[in-house]
């Protein structure tokens, strides 16, 4: 026991307890999304499906660091922010099988993820689709004197296109409490970051409106903790929104099934030694027996989540008449 | 009873909302000190203050974005669009996001969010100042569509817009700022999608929106003179549509005009007259007519203006076309 204590570093001013429920909550993305990915092959889940491989740390360092009241902005890669921030396994696996007890209740999918009870106000399939409400959000929360954040997830692919320069633009200027937490994992789709973006260093492109900007390891969840912390306080606290560039691997494909022939094999297996549930499991020393234990009640969690979405209650055709207006 | 201007009457359903409720608040570009570039908001924010009388930058995407976040969270914002065409900008946060949200939740989500704009031709702004794109949002499920042709409607419209808990476009045309027409003093407020019979008559029903509905009286009046009996309706609302007030009228007339500034084909006219044809197939004498602009940008040489653009004139002759049948 003492030895495992003194391995692990406390970045965040974490307790050991507390990175390993962390560590649970990785694995249980991970876990979640593996499954997703043979239910999918199994040509058992419609429409199609983006896994968060290789970025749980991402989801699970920002998700445990907001407070409740804040609200998030999720992109079309929305399994594993919609389960770090509490939404029940069984709820988002209902929603992948388009079920009413999903947490879409059917109307959205994989790419539409919503909780509003817990502040996830949709998932986005439009690149960059999400920002500018979350300026909106934020500028609400100012407005009334909450004190509230919104987070903004999006990948570097989308620091291309026009809302996310609006929203960076509009967020600064107003100086309203937002913090953007881009996943930076190199890749829009199939196109590399060089091939994409003129700007070497992502963080450029904040700091060209002034706002505060930090750049995080996106493999460990500690760090994206501590960073996320110490962001939203400072939005918090009123002093204007920042932006996280938060580094990062996609270990799988863009979507399921892609076979990722413009990937060369170093570039996947250079990202395979970067996984952020492996590092963390080395940081924190568990054993194989310890982790089999962990492993045992995750898989256990995940395949019940497809047990309640199978015996879901499917809508009725007729059913896509309704929730057009409120 | 007060005479209000098209514009006053605008400006007066914003300040009594904003007077009553904290959870409205106008932005747009050029609202505050300069009042907008129609005027609209002159002197809202000496009463209203610079953080309710929002003036931004030129960026309709966050703009509309921007709303539909803080709408999420409750507040009734109305962001003011300086030309409707540049709601062709914000067409994503529009078109994908606002009318969506609420859908792809399966009924989590509200957007109370309010869109005015204005647009119209009649004085040489050329192709990119005066478009009439209403068809365009009213092909979007989620969306609700105003176009008031009066004073009294607009305010009263307006007002509905606000509280109502969708997203809501509404449409104003710039020749119309300066009409001038005696209101209550108490703000009533219309319901939206109940059209308004604005003159009866017997033998042809011209459906109008926006200016044309002053050009369709104007037209009537001529054809009164040559003992033809035009009915003239409003819908006022294009989305919810008052179907049956149409169709009734149709009944009794026998023959229908749909008359619109914009563009013929393709146009909202061209829903007017599906639906009258369906509904009132038994009832028709004559082919229904339909009166826009020709199908072409809009020129900028007054004189080819003049002729694109419809008026009294073409509704006149609409009118003899349907009568000429029988």
């Amino acid at each position: 026991m003492l030895r495992r204590m003194a391995k692990v570093e406390r970045k965040g001013g974490l307790s050991e307890a507390a990175l390993r429920e962390f560590f649970r909550e990785m694995l249980l993305i991970r876990r979640f999304e593996e499954k997703v990915e043979e239910r999918f092959r199994a040509g058992e889940l419609p429409g199609f499906l983006h896994v968060a491989i290789g970025q749980e740390a991402v989801a699970v360092g920002v998700c445990q660091a907001m407070e409740e009241g804040d609200v998030f902005a999720s992109t079309h890669r929305a399994h594993g922010h919609t389960l770090a921030r509490g939404t029940h396994p069984n709820a988002v696996m209902a929603e992948l099988y388009g079920k009413l007890e999903g947490c879409s209740h059917g109307y959205g999918g994989s790419m539409h993820l919503y909780d509003v009870e817990r502040g996830n106000l949709g998932a986005n399939a439009v690149v960059g689709g999400g920002l500018p409400a979350v300026v909106g959000a934020a500028l609400a929360f100012k407005f009334r004197g909450e004190q509230r954040v919104g987070v903004a997830f999006f990948g570097d692919g989308a620091t291309n296109i026009g809302t996310f320069h609006e929203a960076l633009n509009l967020a600064e200027l107003w100086q309203v409490p937002a913090v953007f937490v881009c996943e930076d994992n190199s890749w829009a789709e199939s196109t590399p970051a060089w091939q994409h973006k003129p700007v070497e260093d992502t963080i450029d492109r904040a700091k060209a409106f002034g706002m505060e900007a930090m750049k995080v390891n996106g493999q460990d969840v500690e760090e994206v903790y501590a960073a996320t912390k110490k962001a939203l306080a400072h939005a918090r606290g009123g002093k204007g929104p920042v932006f996280m560039d938060v580094e990062c691997r996609r270990l799988h494909g863009h979507y399921v099934g892609d076979p990722q022939i413009y990937r060369s094999k170093e570039d996947i297996e250079e990202a395979a030694e970067h996984d952020p549930i492996t590092l963390l499991r080395e940081q924190l020393g568990l054993s194989d027996e310890e982790f089999d234990e962990v492993d045992r009640e995750i898989v256990e969690i995940v395949e019940q989540s497809v047990e309640f979405a199978k015996k879901g209650t499917d809508p009725k055709p007729e059913d896509a008449l309704k929730n057009v207006y409120a | 009873m007060p005479e209000l201007s098209y514009r006053e009457a605008v400006r007066d359903a914003l300040s009594r909302a904003m007077r009553e409720d904290e959870d409205v608040f106008v932005m747009g570009e050029d609202i505050a000190e300069m009042g907008g570039s129609m005027g609209v908001t002159h002197g809202m924010l000496e009463e209203f203050g610079p953080e309710r009388v929002r003036n931004t930058p030129i960026s309709e995407m966050a703009i509309v974005g921007a709303g539909i976040g803080a709408a999420m969270q409750g507040m009734r914002p109305v962001v003011e669009i300086m030309y409707e065409d540049f709601l062709t900008l914000a067409c994503e946060q529009l078109v994908n996001q606002a009318a969506k949200h609420r859908y792809m939740s399966g009924g989590q989500v509200k957007v109370p969010l309010t869109v005015r704009t204005q647009g119209g031709a009649g004085w040489s702004p050329g192709a990119q100042h005066a478009q009439q794109l209403e068809a365009w949002f009213v092909h979007i499920p989620g969306l609700k569509v105003v176009f008031a042709s009066t004073p009294a409607d607009v305010r009263g419209l307006l007002w509905s817009a606000i509280y109502d808990d969708n997203p809501v476009i509404c449409f104003e045309h710039r020749t119309l700022y300066g009409l001038k027409e005696e209101v209550p003093d108490e703000l009533d407020p219309i319901p939206l999608g109940k059209a308004r019979v604005h003159r009866e008559g017997e033998d042809v029903t011209v459906v109008a929106t926006g200016r044309l509905v002053h050009e369709a009286l104007g037209a009537a009046e001529t054809a009164a003179g040559e003992g033809i009996s035009v009915e003239v309706v409003d819908p006022r609302t294009l989305q919810p549509l008052d179907e049956e007030a149409i169709v009734e009228s149709v009944k009794k007339t026998n023959r229908c005009v749909v008359a619109h500034e914009a563009v013929t084909r393709m146009g909202f006219g061209a829903e007017i007259a599906a639906i009258v044809q369906h509904q009132a197939f038994d009832w028709l004498d004559a082919p229904v007519e339909r009166v826009g602009a020709t199908f072409t940008p809009l020129p900028f040489a007054p004189v080819m203006e003049e002729f694109v653009v419809p008026d009294a004139e073409d509704v006149h002759e609409a009118i003899k076309r349907t009568v000429a049948r029988t």
